[in-house]
């Protein structure tokens, strides 16, 4: 059986990234033979099940209580934990979010069993021991850029049940995989799970932000590496996606010198995004940046190093500076438009 | 009121300068060919307990990390910025430790180190970005975690007060001590070395503990206690896509962005 550990938005819809594991739960879930659970924690679940079914999850759990919404670590650690001891899963999948980082350890940690963090990948597959000379069939392989991106790992946990992986909002594809799927949905006693001593952090306040920037969802994208040089010259990629109806995207080196804000972050440890069209300016081309972003429609890749590893998945290569390129294709823009 | 705190530090290889003797043949990691920094999230986890100290004199400050001899350099380097002890679990026995050994290995120097008030740590170290560590090692003491920490606001007593850096807003929270505390990148950079601590420290060794000193269960620790194995590695190998060069003349480029148009890809 596969569990899916499920997230709530603010306005208590099923969040996307859970969805999207549904989806990738399913299709390993028919290649395995087996089953998909999820499990809902929080307060106010009426009906959240059949948000769930159309990506075809067979059983839905919800423990719906006051002190299980907003997430708090122990209360929804309490549910998780026992829930897994009690139903046994071969496998359980999280979010990569603040929720999924926080909770997916510490469960790893109670029930000692492996956990790989930012998967790219999920896939199933025999495995070798060859030190103990031991085959194992149907193991998930938990596959990620590791080390500065230079190499891709297949991480799998052959021993220990659950095998877990977090995986980012994104990554994986959210299809419905039959709109009119029935499962089965088990409300949970919320007192038979949780203890007094979970109640010990206390929530004192709470400012959501409104997401401000959404690149997820942009068809366009304009994004901009360290090359661009300052955050100055970023502002002319904001002029051309501005033009293009577009948003603007930054690889982790481009973040971290200040260049662009941290929503803009694209990569294993960013966003991940399938624009129809991808305008990389000044973009290398590292492993976990092209992970967030190689699946774009056409890719154009401006770069003064004719070598940038980019230029190779690109379907159009400008070998120039793009602080003098991205002000040109502005005014070719705006001079066809009309 | 005084406090006893425990902050994890680690040494990690600087993954912004990796060269191409970083990876050895049976994919492990090379460290000794990369050049080694104090892990960026835990100076920031160091300075969140100095200034636990600076308010609340008597307050002592052990900064613990597991990892070889040479991890001396970010042991001094924390006690030139104001931290009273360091120790370094190492032993060959670790060796091949995934993030649930060494969570292990680090809840039992913790519990050697004695009872603690709270525990600090970075969310994160660079060199894996799991952030897993943390909240193992809280689980295996039994403490609450509080992750994402930005800064305290108020401690009193055993009652302590932080805000959290969260995806989509800022929280803050009361925990009753003792907690484990992991704190993010937005929380305020470290102080500098004191001049006459740099001094003093120069020479300074933390304690070098190996596994018998912390008495664990062995068979949790290194590779035998790590349930996640490196099936393999691949080098990274470009898709390659037959692309098409632009020239950078204004014909060539205003060529792409009409085939762009054409194409519906820009309208």
């Amino acid at each position: 059986m596969i569990l899916i550990y499920c997230e709530l938005t603010e306005n208590r819809q099923i969040a996307d990234v859970s969805l999207e594991l549904c989806t990738k739960g399913r299709s390993l879930a028919n290649e395995l033979g087996t089953t998909l659970e999820a499990l809902v924690c929080g307060e106010g679940l009426d009906g959240m099940e059949s948000q769930l079914y159309p990506y075809g999850v067979d059983q839905v759990w919800k423990a719906d209580d006051a002190r299980l919404s907003p997430y708090r670590t122990l209360p929804h650690f309490a549910v998780l934990s026992k829930l897994i001891a009690e139903r046994r899963p071969d496998i359980v999948l999280m979010g990569a979010t603040c929720i999924g980082r926080d909770l997916a350890p510490r469960i790893s940690s109670r029930l000692r069993c492996g956990l790989t963090a930012d998967c790219t990948a999920l896939e199933i597959g025999a495995y070798e021991d060859k030190a103990k000379q031991k085959q194992y069939e149907n193991i998930l392989y938990q596959i990620r850029p590791a080390f500065g991106g230079n190499i891709i790992a297949t991480i799998v946990n052959p021993e220990t049940r659950p095998q877990m992986a977090t995986v980012r909002e994104g990554v994986m594809k959210k299809e419905v995989s039959d709109p009119h799927y029935q499962g089965r949905c088990t409300r949970l006693d919320a007192d038979a799970y949780l203890a007094e001593e979970d109640e010990c952090v206390r929530i004192i306040a709470r400012e959501i932000e409104q997401r401000k920037i959404n690149i997820k969802n942009a068809s366009i994208i304009v994004a901009g590496g360290y090359g661009m040089g300052c955050k100055e010259n970023f502002e002319l990629l904001h002029q051309l996606a501005q033009a293009l109806g577009g948003e603007v995207g930054a690889t982790r080196a481009a973040v971290d010198a200040g260049f662009a804000e941290g929503e803009r972050q694209i990569g294993q440890t960013g966003v991940t995004v399938r624009p129809k069209l991808y305008i990389a300016c000044g973009i290398s081309g590292a492993v976990q940046h092209r992970a967030g972003m190689d699946q774009s429609g056409k890719i154009i890749s401006i770069n003064t190093d004719p070598e940038a590893p980019l230029n190779a998945i690109a379907d159009y290569t400008i070998i120039g500076d793009a602080v003098k390129i991205v002000p040109q294709l502005i005014t070719c823009y705006q001079k066809n438009k009309k | 009121m005084s406090y006893k705190i425990v902050v994890l530090v680690k040494q990690v290889p600087d993954t912004q300068n990796v060269g191409p003797d970083a990876m050895n043949a049976d994919g492990t990691v090379n460290r000794s060919a990369l050049p080694a920094i104090f892990n960026p999230e835990d100076l920031k986890a160091l300075e969140m307990a100095l200034q636990v100290k600076d308010k609340f004199p008597g307050t002592t400050v052990t900064v613990l990390t597991m990892g070889p001899e040479r991890a001396n350099a970010i042991i001094r380097d924390a006690l030139s910025r104001g931290a009273d002890k360091g120790v370094i679990v190492s032993d060959m026995r670790f060796a091949g430790s995934d993030t649930l050994a060494t969570s292990y290995a680090l809840a039992c120097a913790i519990q050697k180190i004695g009872p603690c008030d709270m525990v600090l740590g970075g969310r994160q170290a660079i060199d894996g970005d799991t952030a897993q560590v943390g909240p193992q090692v809280a689980e295996k003491l039994n403490l609450p975690q509080i992750t994402y920490a930005e800064k305290w606001v108020d401690i009193s007593g055993s009652r302590i007060r932080l805000t959290r850096r969260l995806d989509n807003g800022v929280e803050t929270v009361e925990a009753t001590l003792p907690a484990l505390i992991t704190v993010t990148a937005s929380a305020p950079d470290c102080r500098y070395p004191h001049a006459h601590r740099l001094l003093a420290c120069a020479k300074a060794q933390a304690e070098m503990w190996n596994a018998d000193a912390i008495s664990p269960d062995m068979e949790r620790l290194g590779l035998k206690g790590s349930p996640t194995k490196v099936k393999k590695i691949d080098n990274v190998v470009l898709a390659h896509k037959e692309g098409q060069r632009v020239e950078t003349t204004e014909t060539a480029l205003n060529g792409l962005v009409v085939s762009l148009m054409k194409d519906h890809i820009i309208g």
